[in-house]
């Protein structure tokens, strides 16, 4: 009785059929590199739509400044009509759908970016 | 009832009618709450984009600019300039994550972002106090154009909108007004082309004659001086900012499929608006050459002016058409939305759902509805200014920071809604209850976007600084949510 069958070991090594694992798992378990990742991401859009956002301050924001302080600048007029109403009454429409379409197009070159990066398989 | 008004009454009456055979027709694809809510986020970017830019373009948009600008010139493009831009900033900052945070309304934003129920009851607050802001001046505004187009007493306008909307809304949901509000924008765009196009030939047969303008009439300065300049600026920050924490506007964004479809849809909203503001200004400048007296209806009033027989008729009933088409969906717009957060924090816990939200429906349309009965000089243009600026110095900064910083705390959330609503409130009292506009004092509450805005901004930051222990744990995940492609599989 004392001598017992000892149990059966399977002896393995790594899988190596074992397919290799895509890096959104560093996102999902928030390991420092899934972080870096996605703090990458943030500062591409954030910083794009500052860029946006600086354009759209220094073309049409500055208007009223230049009015202020150069009140002739704004009395222009062109073929009888005062050029301040063909900027504020007609110009800056496609001028903010402009820099809005170049706004969507980077937005979603970055995600592409971040996508093909975080897809990529570790080895 | 004289011939006069002939038109005016059929324009009103069919648009009530299309309306609410639209509604209906819409309700047959109304079964569930997520399609009460937000159409089940299924409306694909051209009719989202045309239903916002319906629903965007109140009377303050058909009526109100012409009117301002045939009186104060060109500092008022601004206004037109303002609205617009305002979707620019909303679509980098907070379209495509506003989106993806899944969330239903502003007040659900907060409350998973941040985690409080707090957070959640103060947006509650924010949002019927800036929806209920905006329906009033709507309401009335309804009152002074049925006075000017069919000779109706003043309350005649409230209830009849308050009635359209309350139908289509408690009957339909978001669903059934999303096609509502399609059909209504590119019934506002025509009933302003037509008339403008038809008027500009009239004009160039009469041989063109000159705009007569005042002596300062082409300056973009809202005011002399240094005041001028902080006016305009402060102006131009409440609209830039404030559209996106505008309760309506938001409520739209959950109703795309995804973040990208949210940009998209805010691109075409971009365009659609740009188109129809090239418009009203046209009309300023005919009623300056034609001598035009009255700013608050010379939108109703210059076709006639123009020209008369059936023409005049014809484009006085268009131009009506489009005004009773701007009140009807702006007031059902912002119904929805304060309906909806009404449902979710007081109604949904003693009803059914579609119940809770026709209850929340009758609810948030017969309050401003007495009040704007109740109170009938509020002031039309100024109310619909001053939300802006409410909205400006409390959303604003609450979503920018909630998407965009991971360190907002609720403590800091809620304190700069405190301070930014308070401050902003209390200006918009202080300038409603006292005319007289002088000095800077009076200047400074006048426009307070650019000192509440900033205001409310530092003390989110400093009192989330100073309670950084408790950002919340599940921050960083939100964030991953906010800001990665939906096509990427992630634990969201």
């Amino acid at each position: 009785m004392s001598e017992r069958t000892p149990e059966r070991v399977r002896v393995t090594g790594p899988d190596r059929r074992a397919r290799p694992r895509p890096r959104t798992g560093d996102i999902d378990e928030e390991t420092p590199l899934g972080r870096i990742y996605l703090a990458s991401l943030l500062r591409d859009q954030l910083w794009l739509a500052a860029r946006i956002l600086a354009v759209l301050g220094i073309t049409i924001g500055s208007i009223p400044l230049l009015a202020f302080v150069a009140p002739g600048v704004v009395d222009v007029h062109v073929a009888g009509v005062p050029v301040i109403w063909l900027v504020l009454g007609v110009a800056v429409y496609p001028w903010l759908v402009l820099l809005g379409w170049r706004y969507v197009r980077a937005a979603e070159r970055n995600e592409d970016a971040f996508v093909d990066l975080v897809s990529e398989l570790e080895r | 009832m004289d011939l006069e008004a002939l038109p005016g009454a059929v324009a009103v009456v069919v648009v009530a009618v299309a309306t609410l055979a639209i509604g209906t027709w819409g309700l047959r694809f109304s079964r569930t709450t997520s399609d009460f809510f937000v159409a089940s986020r299924t409306v694909n970017p051209r009719l989202n984009a045309s239903a916002i830019g319906g629903e965007y373009l109140s009377a303050a948009s058909f009526l109100g600019i012409a009117g301002l600008v045939l009186t104060f010139g060109a500092d008022m493009l601004w206004y037109p300039v303002g609205w617009t831009a305002g979707y620019l900033v909303l679509l980098v900052l907070v379209a495509a994550p506003l989106r993806r945070s899944g969330a239903y309304t502003l007040p659900d934003f907060a409350e998973a972002r941040l985690g409080s129920r707090g957070v959640r009851h103060l947006c509650s607050v924010v949002v019927v106090a800036i929806g209920w802001l905006y329906l009033v001046p709507q309401f009335e505004g309804a009152g002074i154009t049925l006075a000017a187009a069919i000779d109706a007493p003043r309350w005649v306008g409230p209830l009849v909108v308050g009635a359209v909307v309350l139908v289509n809304v408690s009957s339909g949901g978001m669903r059934s007004i999303t096609f509502v509000q399609a059909f209504q924008y590119w019934l506002k765009l025509t009933a302003l082309l037509v008339p403008v196009a038809v008027l500009l030939v009239i004009w160039a047969g009469d041989g063109a004659p000159r705009p007569v303008t005042p002596q300062d009439w082409s300056m973009p300065l809202l005011g002399d001086g240094a005041q001028g300049l902080y006016s305009t600026y402060s102006l131009i920050l409440a609209t830039f900012l404030g559209t996106m924490g505008l309760p309506h506007v938001v409520v739209r964004f959950y109703t795309n499929p995804d973040g990208r479809a949210a940009r998209r849809t805010t691109l075409v909203v971009l365009a659609l608006l740009g188109i129809f503001y090239v418009l009203p200004p046209l009309f300023a400048m005919l009623g300056r050459a034609y001598g035009a007296a009255d700013a608050d209806t010379l939108v109703l009033e210059l076709p006639r002016l123009m020209t008369d027989g059936v023409l005049g008729d014809v484009l006085t009933g268009l131009v009506t058409a489009g005004a009773f088409a701007a009140f009807l969906s702006t007031s059902s717009g912002l119904a929805i939305a304060v309906s909806g957060v009404l449902t979710q924090d007081v109604t949904v816990r003693r009803l059914p759902d579609v119940t809770a939200f026709r209850v929340a429906a009758v609810i948030a349309v017969t309050v401003p509805l007495a009040a704007s009965l109740a109170l009938p000089d509020f002031g039309v243009a100024r109310a619909v200014g001053l939300a802006f600026a409410v909205a400006a110095s409390t959303f604003c900064p609450l979503l920018v920071l909630g998407i965009w910083w991971r360190g907002l705390t609720a403590a800091g959330a809620i304190a700069g809604l405190l301070v930014g609503g308070a401050g902003s409130v209390g200006a918009v009292a202080w300038t409603l209850a006292d005319d007289a506009s002088s000095g800077w004092f009076d200047v400074l509450l006048g426009q307070p976007a650019a000192w509440s805005v900033p205001v409310a901004v530092t003390a989110m930051v400093v009192v989330s600084r100073l309670t950084a222990r408790t950002v919340p744990a599940h921050a960083r995940r939100f964030m991953v949510r906010l800001h990665t492609p939906e096509a990427l599989e992630l634990d969201r």
